[in-house]
């Protein structure tokens, strides 16, 4: 009789102190997440040389990416390597018209919609003919359908630019020559030190338009749609049981995907002035996505956030760090070789796999694990 | 129709496409010399590709994982091959037909043992803790495969490494106003000779009887008392050095080679695998030969469109055959 009310009491503090590491686990989560969107707000504001900047805007535009790739990998499962194809469709598209008709906001609005329509074909496509079968196949069929998208922007260089890419110019609004607030002497108006000049407008282009596709997103996972994926994700066979046509839902999300990743590659076009297989269509672009959503954590879209931050911040520093381990072993042989800052990817590599065998969560999985 | 249906399948169904490719390609380029050097050179190309695409096709069949680092055994082999060629350069190069054998056997040799020697080295420690879980092992792989790469870029550095092709495969044999490389052809026949190898060992001995059990059904063989897991790393093992041996076979083949050569013919092994179907070494070979002989022709009349082409063909396929020509798992 006594043993009871004592298990009761047992399990009530258990299931308290489980809400007390939920509650931190995500609270941290929540920190985190408002300590990023403060500093990438702020960013022209909080950080003034232009490489931060730049640190930033690659932040927001890859955000984007990262998260419409978790749609993919994380929420239903499907295993893509054609998304910086896609990106690199936004990217083109707006390049090539910013090009050929001269800096205007109707180029990128014509450009980018068949850039993303070129997506949306083309995606449909290939997810009518292949996502029938297993997701090992499919992976497959997209890193082949990259390879020679990727070729191709190489060989038909009057329309791409080639390996030199393209380079234009963008909106006068954007410019940084342009005033945003001028005062009584036609002077720029500063702001806590800071010029309002084209350079903020453009940055917050950026970061507007990032947020807008990332709140996007955030609803669509919300959303029942969003429950389906997953549920597909879990268990296909009972999916297809209850009612839900899964290809149909894995050829929907695939192509939204791919038009996600066409518009966050419009806006990385407008803000680099310049596109080329190196910023838009690389593979190199496709292992960083990788990279970031397992850091992050899969199907999750905080994870998104956290591990384009940190991905982007550790390929700043890890740089720096792998130079001075460089010089420091000088002597030795082979180490300082693969210490070379060059050398960068190969740790990355090993973390990799290190953090796919030990912490498939990642690290906003990992930190909102403890509250199951 | 149904009667020239039933007649294609008698002289081989499926088989005869690169058959008809080939007949197709002397249609358009008409001049019947240049064709066959462009088939010669499809041949052979393919049977390199098939070399690389055999291994990955049958250890995927067998275990259900596809290693998506294959790429770095191509890779290693080509600059294993390399290097030994180049230590070997006295033997190599000179005019002693037998020296030059000794050396291209020494390189092919060093690159098979890599593989084998890498494959356990893969398998034990990168996919075995990650057997049946696809998407942990498309990510693995490929984290692999970035290693491999940075590894092969601090070893032999990031500028291309020219290959000494051995002397007696050098130049070319010329019939009327045909001339066909050497290398070519024995790049052929080495290819063949593997394909023969391999279709003895899995027709005609008790550990290919298994290796086919396996690739039927895993579990029946597991329960009938045999360690399948033995026989797997078995497949990887040759599977990679395989891979290695193709490699090393495409250094030669192109003579000057950069560490982005695994990668880049990697697309093609995967055309490759996806056209033949997973899991059967026939499938392979004949996705290869077709791959090989429609890169060549096109390369010729449209030279734009080569790999393009081949994507192509691989849309065209799935649309006809979801599975492939000849696939021995299904998906």
């Amino acid at each position: 009789m006594s043993g009871v009310p004592e298990m009761a009491n047992a399990g009530a503090a258990g299931r308290s102190v489980a809400a007390l590491r939920r509650t931190s686990g995500q609270v941290v989560l929540h920190l985190i997440l408002a300590g990023i969107f403060l500093c990438l707000a702020l960013a022209p504001f909080l950080f003034g040389d232009v490489r931060s900047q730049q640190v930033a805007a690659r932040i927001c535009v890859f955000i984007v990416l990262v998260a419409s790739y978790d749609l993919l990998i994380g929420y239903t499962g499907i295993v893509s390597f054609a998304h910086t194809m896609f990106f690199g469709f936004g990217a083109y598209g707006a390049a090539m018209t910013l090009r050929a008709w001269g800096p205007g906001w109707d180029a990128i609005l014509i450009g980018g919609a068949a850039g993303v329509l070129a997506a949306f074909v083309l995606a449909a496509l290939i997810g009518l003919l292949s996502l029938r079968v297993k997701a090992i196949f499919f992976a497959m069929v997209t890193l082949a359908a990259a390879s020679v998208m990727m070729v191709l922007a190489s060989q038909l260089s009057d329309l791409t630019g080639g390996e030199d890419g393209i380079t234009y110019r963008v909106p006068g609004l954007l410019k940084p020559a342009t005033k945003l607030l001028t005062d009584a002497d036609g002077k720029v108006v500063r702001l806590f030190g800071v010029a309002l000049n084209g350079k903020i407008a453009a940055y917050y282009f950026v970061f507007l338009s990032c947020l807008v596709l990332f709140g996007v997103m955030l609803r669509i996972v919300a959303s029942p749609l969003g429950t389906v994926l997953q549920a597909i994700r879990e268990n296909e066979l009972r999916a297809e049981a209850i009612g839900y046509r899964v290809v149909a839902y894995r050829t929907a999300v695939f192509c939204l995907a791919a038009v996600l990743a066409a518009l966050a590659g419009i806006v990385w076009a407008v803000w680099l002035k310049y596109t080329g297989p190196d910023t838009a269509l690389s593979f190199a672009i496709m292992i960083d996505v990788l990279l970031m959503v397992v850091i992050g954590g899969m199907g999750t879209m905080t994870g998104a956030v956290i591990g384009v931050t940190v991905m982007s911040l550790a390929q700043y520093y890890l740089k720096d760090l792998m130079q001075a381990g460089a010089d420091a072993t000088a002597a030795l042989p082979l180490i300082p070789d693969l210490l070379n800052p060059d050398r960068w990817l190969l740790w990355l590599g090993i973390l990799f796999i290190l953090l796919v065998y030990f912490f498939p969560a990642g690290i906003a999985g990992t930190l909102l694990k403890k509250d199951r | 129709m149904q009667k020239t249906t039933q007649m294609l399948e008698r002289f081989g169904g499926v088989n005869l496409l690169p058959v008809a490719l080939a007949l197709l390609a002397l249609l358009l380029i008409g001049s019947p010399s240049t064709w066959v050097t462009l088939t010669v050179a499809g041949l052979s190309m393919g049977m390199m590709i098939f070399l690389m695409a055999s291994g990955l096709s049958l250890v995927f069949g067998l275990m259900d994982v596809l290693n998506f680092g294959h790429s770095a055994f191509v890779s290693f082999g080509a600059f294993v091959a390399a290097s030994v060629l180049s230590a070997l350069a006295a033997w190599n190069v000179g005019d002693n037909g037998f020296l030059n054998i000794v050396a291209l056997l020494a390189a092919i040799s060093a690159a098979a043992v890599f593989g084998l020697v890498a494959g356990w080295f893969f398998e034990t420690v990168i996919i075995k803790p990650v057997y049946r879980d696809h998407l942990r092992q498309i990510l693995i792989t490929m984290g692999a495969l970035i290693v491999a790469e940075q590894l092969i870029l601090a070893i032999w550095g990031g500028s291309p490494v020219s290959v000494p092709r051995p002397a007696i495969l050098a130049g070319s044999i010329i019939i009327g106003d045909i001339s066909i490389e050497i290398y070519r052809v024995f790049a052929f026949g080495l290819g063949l000779l593997a394909y023969i190898v391999l279709y003895y060992a899995l027709n005609r001995t008790r550990i290919g009887l298994l290796v086919r059990a396996g690739v039927e059904n895993r579990e029946m063989v597991e329960a009938l008392g045999f360690r399948i897991d033995r026989l797997f790393v078995g497949v990887f093992m040759a599977g990679s050095a395989l891979a290695a041996i193709g490699g090393a076979m495409w250094a030669g083949y192109e003579t000057l080679i950069t560490p982005a050569l695994g990668s880049e013919m990697m697309i093609l092994v995967f055309i490759v695998v996806i056209i033949g179907g997973l899991g059967s070494i026939e499938g392979s070979l004949l996705g290869a030969l077709l791959v090989g002989l429609m890169g060549n022709y096109v390369a010729f009349l449209m030279p734009k469109m080569s790999l393009a082409s081949n994507m192509l063909l691989m849309m065209a396929i799935l649309l006809w055959r979801p599975y492939g020509l000849r696939p021995a798992v299904k998906l």
